[in-house]
């Protein structure tokens, strides 16, 4: 079955290259004076990078959150290099993708948080597993898709709104529970509020989602929020909805709704986003925001070429015009050891999936670029892996 | 399935299938009405098979019999042995808590929301399918003429159970849920002192919605069950109960409805256990909540025993979780067990009646 849907695949990916293949002038940018070397040019502002195509194949999955990201990207390499096959399995999700990575089933995988380096329930210690796997050298968490999550809102005429992180927690945990409460309007000078309940929605699922934004309330407010950051969510007041989709629906479908998705479901069901305002004005949702929210807050805390970020949202609301609510999500590779066309095939493409225009390109999608203090590091990383 | 072949109002036919009375048969044989037990197992008393290809066939019949009991065993046993760690480990009262916290160390977690959120939904889809189902069995056997519509009325509502439950469960929180709002504004205009008509959810996916679409799933089995009794209803009942002056509702009333009775509440039975048991369409629809106190109203959110599991299913990441989960859905096997099992119980006993 699963080898019947492999091929499957397959057989369309290669279809589809083909049919890219043909109209191939028309992708991204590309510039040709680093074509031979095959590495990201020494400007950094602008790191263009032209896939050398090293024929083999690579399989990846896990995180959802990053599959529209991956899709895109593999498409678009694809298009550039038809003899060269990389499948990236969005639907497996996190965990599942990092076990089957340290099962061998796949070449790298994806996932909304790094491997964990302490032991689960089980005994089993994810870390330690993908070391094995990797011929006994360590497993790499790389950074290289960023996800901005959106405070989402439906209230009919009301086009801008502003939020902090203290407001917000109330109304999460159902101490502000209508639109024209005093702490709204001290933050919206100017805009008439309505009477309306503030009808809160969440996932029912857990997600890596939640986590990030019970991390981000639990940092940024933690008189209110006091649970530490979790995937399934904490908050009392509202109602969960199955998935990003769900809660958007919701959303959508309820006046005076509020909660959090991911940027591209809120654009996609025309929903409010709010501002948040931390204390030095309303910071728009902009792939630029997060970027500079990402400079500012997602510190490296990995070592020997791992580049594990931990995100400070305190300092990252604290940075002039950054929009501190984001998730990161990795690719986790081996820094050695897979054989010699797998990693070529892997350098080339996470190189790719690295450069700049890539990057931007993917602002399309609902994700915001990696600043090119971060994006210099992973790239240094993936340059280093043998 | 349990249905013998659709015979229509000719009577029997050849081989006479060891079901409920059919026709003349019923009649004829006055002494062993007493005790019809003797005349359904007849077969059994018979010689046992001497010969080796009967022999063979027997022995492969009865294995894959008690193959079936077995499984349904070893899944009891399964559930129940997962189960029993976590319960044991459990600090809040199983049947009467309704918190939900096994992502720590100390495990409490109860199924009290889980089982009215089951129950109610499940019991307002019956109350609103059953009726239209006898009614839409009674117009296919009774009142629809033998032809072009009588066969697209059974077409198109057998096509209701070909319609895969996602598809129900999108459909019902973007399309038809949405529109149920005035329904649910009315009713909580007029009922809204009543507890179960009380203020519930923001949004939609409330298990007033979730059990109006659960009342459209059950609703082909429910039919094609009834259809095919009330289709066998012995002719000459009828036409005794024609005979003798009555109109075609007294026909129905007379004839038709006492001979499918305990068919029809079997067929409700079975609707009954798919739709405590259904999953991704209330998942889809329903909103959960997180507070501890059980909203009574039928327009609050929650979640049942089968959407509670499918929910959370990707991040059983250890035993001891995992068997808070199994301890519902073990649970949730013991409901539809039971409702299955009564749903035998009447059948068989409406048989012997007949």
């Amino acid at each position: 079955m699963s080898m019947n849907r492999k091929a499957t695949i397959a057989a369309l990916a290669a279809l589809t290259s083909i049919g890219l293949a043909a109209c191939s002038g028309t992708t991204v940018t590309s510039a040709p004076s680093n074509a031979a070397t095959g590495s990201p040019s020494s400007s950094g502002s602008a790191a263009v990078f032209t896939p050398t195509c090293p024929p083999g194949q690579l399989d990846g999955g896990g995180s959802s959150a990053q599959a529209l990201a991956m899709s895109t990207v593999v498409a678009q390499y694809q298009a550039k290099c038809a003899n060269t096959k990389v499948n990236y399995d969005g639907k497996q999700g996190s965990g599942t993708g990092i076990k089957n990575f340290y099962n061998s089933q796949l070449d790298w995988a994806g996932s909304d948080a790094a491997a964990s380096t302490k032991p689960s329930s089980d005994g089993t210690v994810e870390a330690d597993k993908i070391k094995a796997r990797c011929n006994n050298n360590p497993g790499w968490n790389l950074p290289a898709v960023v996800g901005p999550v959106a405070f989402a809102y439906k209230l009919s005429g009301v086009n801008n709104l502003a939020l902090s992180p203290q407001v917000i927690a109330d109304i999460f945990m159902g101490k502000i529970t209508t639109w024209n409460d005093p702490a709204i309007a001290q933050l919206n000078s100017g805009v008439t509020l309505p009477s309306t309940k503030i009808s809160v929605m969440y996932r029912t699922d857990s997600s890596g989602t939640s986590y990030n934004v019970s991390d981000f309330l639990n940092q940024t407010a933690p008189s209110t929020w006091t649970t530490p950051a979790d995937k399934s969510w904490k908050g009392t007041a509202g109602e969960g909805k199955q998935g990003s989709q769900g809660v958007a629906d919701g959303i959508k479908s309820t006046e005076g709704a509020f909660g959090y998705v991911e940027w591209k479901y809120a654009t996609d069901s025309n929903l409010g986003i709010a501002a948040i305002d931390s204390g030095s004005g309303p910071v728009k949702l902009t792939a630029d925001a997060v970027s500079k929210a990402v400079a500012a807050s997602g510190n490296v805390v990995g070592t020997n070429g791992d580049q594990s970020v931990k995100i400070d949202f305190k300092a990252g609301s604290a940075a002039a015009g950054a929009y501190p609510m984001y998730l990161v999500t990795y690719e986790i590779v081996c820094s050695a050891g897979l054989d010699t066309a797998k990693t070529a095939v892997e350098k080339d493409f996470l190189s790719y999936l690295l450069s700049t225009p890539v990057q931007k390109s993917l602002t399309d999608q609902g994700y915001a670029p990696l600043p090119d203090s971060l994006r210099t590091k992973v790239q240094s990383s993936v340059d280093a892996i043998k | 399935m349990f249905a013998p072949q659709p015979q229509g109002r000719r009577g029997p036919q050849g081989g006479d299938p060891p079901g409920p009375a059919v026709g003349p048969d019923a009649q004829v044989s006055p002494g062993v009405g007493l005790d019809p037990q003797t005349r359904i197992v007849a077969p059994t008393l018979m010689t046992p098979p001497r010969k080796g290809p009967d022999k063979a066939f027997s022995a492969t019949v009865t294995t894959a019999g008690w193959l079936v009991v077995a499984l349904i065993g070893a899944i009891g046993l399964f559930l129940l042995f997962s189960a029993l760690p976590s319960l044991r480990a459990n600090t809040a009262n199983f049947f009467l808590s309704n918190e939900w916290n096994v992502g720590n160390q100390t495990l409490s977690f109860g199924i009290a929301g889980l089982l009215w959120t089951t129950v109610l939904s499940s019991v307002i889809a019956m109350v609103v399918a059953v009726p239209v189902a006898l009614g839409l069995a009674l117009l296919i056997t009774q009142y629809a003429p033998p032809g072009r519509i009588r066969t697209w009325v059974s077409f198109v509502i057998d096509l209701l159970a070909a319609v895969p439950s996602v598809v129900y469960g999108l459909w019902g929180a973007r399309v038809f849920a949405p529109v149920l709002r005035p329904v649910q504004h009315f009713l909580q205009a007029i009922l809204g002192w009543f507890p179960l008509f009380g203020p519930g959810v923001a949004s939609p996916g409330t298990v007033f919605a979730a059990s109006l679409v659960l009342a459209v799933m059950i609703l082909p089995i429910i039919t094609a069950l009834t259809r095919d009794a009330f289709a066998q209803t012995p002719s000459d009942q009828i036409e005794a109960a024609t005979a003798l002056g009555g109109t075609q509702w007294e026909v129905i009333r007379l004839a038709v409805l006492p001979y499918g009775r305990s068919s029809a509440v079997a067929a409700a039975m079975l609707g009954l256990g798919r739709a405590l048991g259904e999953t991704i369409a209330v998942m889809l629809i329903l909103s959960s909540t997180n507070a501890i106190k059980i909203n009574w109203s039928i327009f609050a959110g929650g979640q049942t025993f089968a959407s509670k599991i499918a929910a959370n299913a990707g991040e059983f990441d250890s035993p001891i979780k995992t068997g808070a989960y199994i301890a519902a859905g073990l649970v949730l096997f013991m409901l539809t067990f039971a409702v299955n099992a009564a749903s035998r119980w009447i059948l068989a006993r409406g048989q012997v009646k007949s």
